[in-house]
């Protein structure tokens, strides 16, 4: 008996031990709002295989999909803010939600502990093959001379390539056709075979087929050109400046995670950010990594208020 | 013909290397596994082996994947025949006559054909990836948006047409499956449409979820009711060699078939699943004694099953060569591809050819393997599903919900299941097929999204549909097809067929 009480004494300790060990203890869950392999979703995977290493254990992705991507990122607000569960929050669900969503569940700008952005993919606008402009100045004359007839193809509402061309389109002072399609492939698909005349999306999506010249890139929407497409010019070079424009990706914990969590999680994931192997898996993808200016939860916070103040007005006045 | 014969064996040199043989027959054992377990889809499974792909090398891993999706597609029709139950969508048709054989003790000239069949269509659909893969291509890209919606209208007619029982049954069933479709959120203006104010139900119901519901809990159910006729055949499977008369039967239903097959894969927006529908209408209608469809004949299942394996295949010729997925599962595929850092598009070919022609050849070896351990594992299959139900239907509930929750984490998709469940047994109850209904909501989506994307194109104007030829040619064989099933004296000897 006396045996068993000190085993029993034991194990509590060992227990209570295990409690006061420092974060994390048990493995991370890290809910990525999209389905499996999409852009989002590898980033997420990149970086959180190397901030396993810092952390020790190992960070889980959990894909859960729907509502362009509300879904994950409410899931992901309401549960217990302990550190153990994480989300890769995006352009779209902490930036273009509340003026997409009109009973969305949590708010960008305050239900959550910013960890730091991850990494980002600029915006490239494409046009179809036969498309009559040679370069942006041509296709935005193009663009204004022909309001009735352009066809602009986008994957969806909410979608990156949906929200980007509205700032495009709205920037240059058009409102052409907006055909939706559910998702990329098949958006590409029709601009392809020249069913529609232009649209704008992630780079990642477009590089193969602008290279293979069966659609016509151009202009990127970052402040410098992407090794990807070396030939192809930003959108200041090519006349647009007021047009910039990139799909971020950043990590965030649910609102009052402790201090010290949110640093460590910092922490890691700016080590993976300096890590060379994860760095050119990154740019391979034709990602862009934030400068030092743009580490951290504090400039993550400050981005996520001016990217809701910059989508809202554009996205409410959009025709639907 | 030397830059072929040099790419195709290149192709094999990457394919017969020992790992990627191993890789090739793992796929292909989990695929036939998961095909013959009614419930657990390819889907399901390369989401949950995607990870475990991460240390291998791109060619190696793809071809692994797609081993689980062509060998799901023969894992389905031997539970298909077995079971009657279809282990994959596209095995639907295969119940029909598949399963009749079984009963009639023929189970083993029915997996025959249907192995030999499969085998012969995966091989000229290897062939033609591999020869024409880039022009093939041209001819998916002709299909805008009033081309996909017009050949949908006749996949649908086809479903009609195809549907045993009333005409009128199966029309409301179609009908209740598109306005299934219709739930979620709308294309043009993100409004929530039917969702009641469930977040779940903002991205409309789930294929693998409506599916499993009606297909798998729902038959579950009704098996459970009835122990008696429990469906798994208990006859002795028989000789696996088809006899002369049997392959002079199916010598054409397999060449037709491994023709529409391979055609409708390549259209991008599932017409892989199209196929078998196509292929066992088609039989049926030029049939000299269509009575026999329905009843065993072994037409019905050579040809649907080679359409089947044919369209499994060449579904990968959008994929590699455009890089546009046309269904789930080849959506998955080019997740896969863009974790191991292989964005796919038209430069695969060019850029990664050990990638693709490996990838070309691993099909055929594939399809090879399949043949030679699945027909001797038959015996093991038939052990598997002659399990009793009692024992099995646990098993198999388990799995279902692991594979719906596993699909988005998400315990409310397995409650929406078993709500189909029971919608599925009510619709059994009073004689509705749910076939007809599950084709209807899968091309409702994409039907309704082509149709809007046609009129927005057009400016509203639906003369589109019959001033593009292709469009018009599609929608004139919808109308006649659909004539000639309501023509009363055809109507009259329809109804004899399907009526049992």
């Amino acid at each position: 008996m006396k045996k068993l009480i000190l085993a029993l004494a034991a194990t509590a300790m060992m227990a209570g031990a295990a409690q006061a060990q420092s974060y994390p203890s048990r493995p991370v869950t890290m809910i990525v709002p999209f389905a499996a392999g999409g852009p989002t979703d590898i980033i997420a995977r990149i970086v959180g295989e190397h901030m396993s290493k810092t952390l020790g254990q190992q960070i889980v992705v959990e894909n859960v999909a729907g509502a362009g991507g509300t879904t994950g990122i409410t899931r992901a607000a309401q549960s217990k803010n302990d550190g153990y569960t994480i989300m890769m929050g995006h352009m779209g669900t902490h930036g273009a939600a509340p003026a997409l969503y009109a009973n969305l569940k949590y708010d960008p700008t305050k239900d959550f502990e910013p960890i730091g952005m991850a990494a980002g993919t600029p915006i490239l606008i494409v046009g179809k093959k036969n498309f009559p402009a040679k370069d942006l100045k041509e296709m935005m004359a193009y663009l204004k001379a022909n309001p009735d007839k352009v066809n602009q193809a986008h994957a969806g509402i909410g979608a990156v390539s949906h929200m980007t061309c509205i700032l495009f389109n709205s920037q240059l002072g058009i409102k052409p056709t907006a055909v939706p399609y559910s998702g990329t492939g098949p958006a590409l698909n029709d601009l392809v075979s020249g069913q529609v005349d232009y649209m704008c999306d992630q780079i990642v999506n477009l590089v193969q087929q602008v290279k293979a010249g069966s659609i016509k890139a151009y202009a990127i929407a970052t402040p410098v050109r992407s090794p990807a497409l070396p030939d192809v010019p930003t959108t200041k070079e090519a006349g647009m400046p007021e047009y910039e424009v990139t799909a971020w990706n950043a990590i965030f914990a649910p609102k009052d995670t402790p201090k010290e969590i949110v640093t460590a999680l910092t922490e890691a994931l700016n080590k993976a950010l300096d890590d060379e192997m994860t760095k050119t898996r990154l740019l391979e993808l034709g990602g862009v990594l934030p400068t030092k200016d743009e580490r951290g939860g504090k400039w993550l916070g400050e981005f996520v208020t001016k990217e809701v103040a910059r989508w809202t007005p554009v996205l409410k006045d959009a025709p639907k | 013909m030397e830059a072929f014969l040099g790419n195709l064996a290149l192709g094999f040199g990457v394919a017969l290397t020992l790992k990627n043989i191993f890789l090739c027959f793992v796929g292909c054992m989990v695929g036939t596994l998961i095909g013959v377990l009614p419930g657990v889809g390819p889907i399901a499974t390369i989401a949950m082996l995607l990870p475990i792909t991460f240390g291998f090398d791109p060619t190696g891993a793809l071809i692994m994947l797609a081993g689980i999706y062509y060998g799901a597609q023969y894992g389905g029709s031997t539970t298909a025949i077995l079971v009657n139950i279809p282990g994959e969508a596209t095995s639907v048709v295969t119940t029909l006559d598949g399963h009749q054989m079984a009963k009639q003790g023929r189970a083993g000239v029915a997996l025959g054909m249907a192995a030999m069949g499969s085998f012969f269509a995966g091989t000229v659909a290897t062939l033609l990836i591999a020869a024409l893969g880039q022009p093939l291509t041209k001819l998916a890209q002709l299909f805008g948006p009033a081309e996909y919606f017009a050949l949908m209208i006749m996949g649908l007619v086809f479903a009609v047409v195809l549907a045993r029982g009333s005409i009128l049954k199966a029309i409301c069933m179609i009908l209740l499956g598109l306005l299934l479709a219709t739930v979620g959120t709308d294309l043009e203006t993100g409004q929530e449409r039917m969702t009641l104010g469930i977040q779940d139900l903002s991205d409309g119901v789930d294929f693998a979820v409506l599916a499993m519901g009606i297909f798998g809990f729902a038959e579950i159910v009704r098996n459970l009711e009835n122990p008696e006729t429990r469906d798994v055949v208990r006859a002795a499977i028989g000789r696996l060699w088809p006899n002369k008369d049997d392959f002079r039967q199916s010598y054409f239903p397999i060449l037709r078939g491994t023709i529409i097959g391979s055609i409708l894969g390549i259209l991008p927006g599932n017409g892989a699943v199209l196929g078998p529908f196509a292929s066992y209408t088609i039989e049926k209608k030029i049939a000299k004694d269509s009575r026999r469809f329905g009843r065993g004949a072994i037409e019905g299942v050579a040809g649907p099953e080679s359409a089947n394996n044919a369209g499994a295949q060449t579904a990968f010729i959008p994929l590699l060569t455009l890089g546009i997925p046309p269904n789930a599962v080849m959506a998955l595929m080019v997740g896969a591809m863009t974790i191991h850092g292989i964005i796919p598009g038209p430069q695969v070919m060019t850029k990664n050819p050990e990638l693709f022609w490996g990838m070309v050849a691993s099909m055929w070896v594939g399809n090879l393997m399949l043949v030679i351990i699945n027909l001797p594992l038959i015996g093991l299959w038939v052990k598997l599903l002659q399990v009793p139900y009692r024992m099995m239907f646990p098993a198999i509930m388990i799995f279902c919900c692991i594979g719906i929750y596993s699909i988005n984490n998400s315990t409310s998709d397995v409650l929406f299941t078993a709500f189909f469940g029971l919608v599925g047994y009510t619709l059994l109850k009073f004689g509705f097929e749910p076939a007809p209904m599950l084709l209807g909501f899968v091309l409702g989506k994409l039907m309704e999204e082509k149709l809007r994307q046609a009129l927005i194109l057009s400016r509203g104007s639906f003369s589109t549909f019959i001033e593009r030829p292709v469009s018009a040619g599609l929608l004139l064989v919808a109308v006649v097809m659909l004539a000639i099933a309501l023509l009363p004296s055809i109507r009259k000897g329809r109804d004899e067929v399907f009526t049992e």
